[in-house]
């Protein structure tokens, strides 16, 4: 086992969900409140990364926070290196690929929440940020916990953005995916086999644990609360 | 005092109306899909769109946000947070106050409706009832100057409902709190010794003392009745 791609792979996927769900609140929320008609360009581009092939987005981002773009030279300007083939790089390539994982259910969670506890706070005078941090956040809070489960998979499963965008550099930008692919490359199956064995674990161990709480099921059963 | 007009279509329905409330209480009668409860929405803020223009006490507040109107609406659909205790819901629209301050406001709310006992419980605890009485407290606890009513006292059975109301109208007198109420159920307006707004197809069709307006009510469906007989013999 490739100890430090594995704590590599999960200080990525922590970094990741953690800036995810402080993205994916007000974002959720701006959905579910929002009133314009521009709304609906906003959540096809927050599920663009759903349909776009990883390597594809990667391409897009190696070429935007490369030197080529203004984006890129600011970057490089103010962090003294390019973000392409850095750990920080990825951080910002997995919050991009995986964003639907978290809006889509946190936006979920909060439509789900009876309109009537909506007016209600807003007749007794809640601005938006109140309005969903004492009620729709505490009432879509299962949806949290499936959205942070959902992004931290997905980001430790992540193979294309990551090879596109970091390429394979250990201990900067080689995760488990990574490995497991040169390990298949190089014929070294029994390696590969407790690489593939040790992700799949962690995805089956997570998913348990969301449905053990009912928040699975409320999910995909889309069910009102409150 | 209110004085509104909207004029809002949604769909086939077109609510048409231009009025002035200026009774302490006022009770808007008329059968179900004639506008009441999107009146109601529109004063309150909760509903948007058309030409509106609403004055509370000679003050234009169509373009302030439903929070900021000094508007109170209960509903049959008491809305109460499910997550938080009786008195964590009632405090939920005081702002500004001290801990002690909202705590006496929340205990003199919970008294008024007769459910002081209820504080500490949990929302899910409460019955039907119960329920109406503490979204009646939430509702006042701000001290509205305009409180709306939406046919909120249904799981009440008709002698708790009167009680309430005769308990209410003069604690609402001294505060100076208006009452606009939807309703369907004309004991209501008998009850409260209301104006009485009757509402049809989304427009007022008659307004006045209620032993006037739901007489005429009363002499057109008679009229409606004779002239069916007549036709039919």
């Amino acid at each position: 086992m490739d100890w430090q791609a594995l704590l590599l792979t999960l200080r990525l996927a922590t970094l990741t969900t953690a800036i995810l769900l402080v993205v994916a609140v007000p974002l959720a929320a701006l959905l579910v409140l929002g009133r314009s008609r521009w709304l609906v360009l906003v959540e096809a581009l927050t599920a663009l990364p759903l349909v776009l092939p990883p390597t594809v987005l990667g391409f897009f981002l190696l070429v935007l926070l490369g030197p080529r773009t203004a984006l890129g030279r600011v970057i490089i300007g103010v962090l003294g290196h390019p973000l392409a083939f850095s750990f920080s790089g990825l951080v910002v390539g997995s919050v991009i690929y995986s964003l639907p994982f978290a809006v889509q259910p946190i936006t979920a969670g909060f439509a789900a929440v009876n309109p009537a506890l909506v007016d209600a706070a807003r007749l007794l005078g809640a601005g938006t940020p109140r309005l969903v941090s004492t009620v729709l956040l505490p009432l879509a809070r299962r949806s949290i916990v499936v959205a942070a489960v959902l992004s931290f998979l997905h980001t430790v499963g992540e193979f294309g953005v990551v090879l596109m965008l970091g390429g394979d550099i250990p201990g900067a930008t080689r995760t488990l995916s990574i490995v497991l692919y040169d390990q298949v490359e190089s014929f070294d199956y029994a390696a590969a086999m407790r690489t593939a064995v040790a992700l799949l674990t962690m995805s089956i161990v997570a998913l348990v644990a969301i449905y053990a709480t009912g928040a699975g099921r409320r999910m995909s059963q889309g069910d009102r609360r409150g | 005092m209110v004085d509104c007009s909207f004029d809002l279509r949604r769909g086939g329905f077109h609510l048409r109306i231009a009025c002035r409330f200026a009774s302490e209480w006022t009770v808007i009668f008329g059968p179900s899909g004639a506008g009441k409860s999107t009146l109601l929405r529109m004063l309150a803020g909760l509903e948007r769109g058309g030409a509106a223009r609403i004055g509370v006490e000679d003050k234009e507040v169509a373009d302030l946000p439903a929070g900021r109107r000094r508007i109170g609406l209960l509903t049959q659909q008491a809305a109460l947070f499910p997550h938080l205790s009786v008195s964590a819901n009632v405090s939920y629209g005081l702002h500004g106050m001290t801990r002690e301050a909202r705590s006496v406001r929340v205990k003199e709310m919970l008294e008024l409706v007769e459910a002081k006992n209820l504080a500490d419980h949990r929302i899910s605890d409460l019955s039907g009832g119960e329920v109406q009485r503490v979204a009646l407290a939430r509702a006042l606890a701000p001290m509205p100057r305009l409180l709306l009513l939406d046919e909120p006292f249904s799981a009440l059975d008709g002698k708790a409902s009167n009680e309430l109301l005769m308990r209410l109208q003069p604690w609402l007198r001294e505060r100076n709190i208006q009452v606009i109420q939807a309703t369907h159920d004309a004991t209501d307006a008998f009850l409260t010794n209301a104006e009485v707004v009757l509402l049809q197809d989304g427009q007022i069709v008659a307004q006045g003392p209620a032993f006037e307006v739901l007489q005429t009510e009363r002499e057109r469906l008679t009229r409606n009745l004779s002239a069916a007989q007549k036709s039919a013999s």
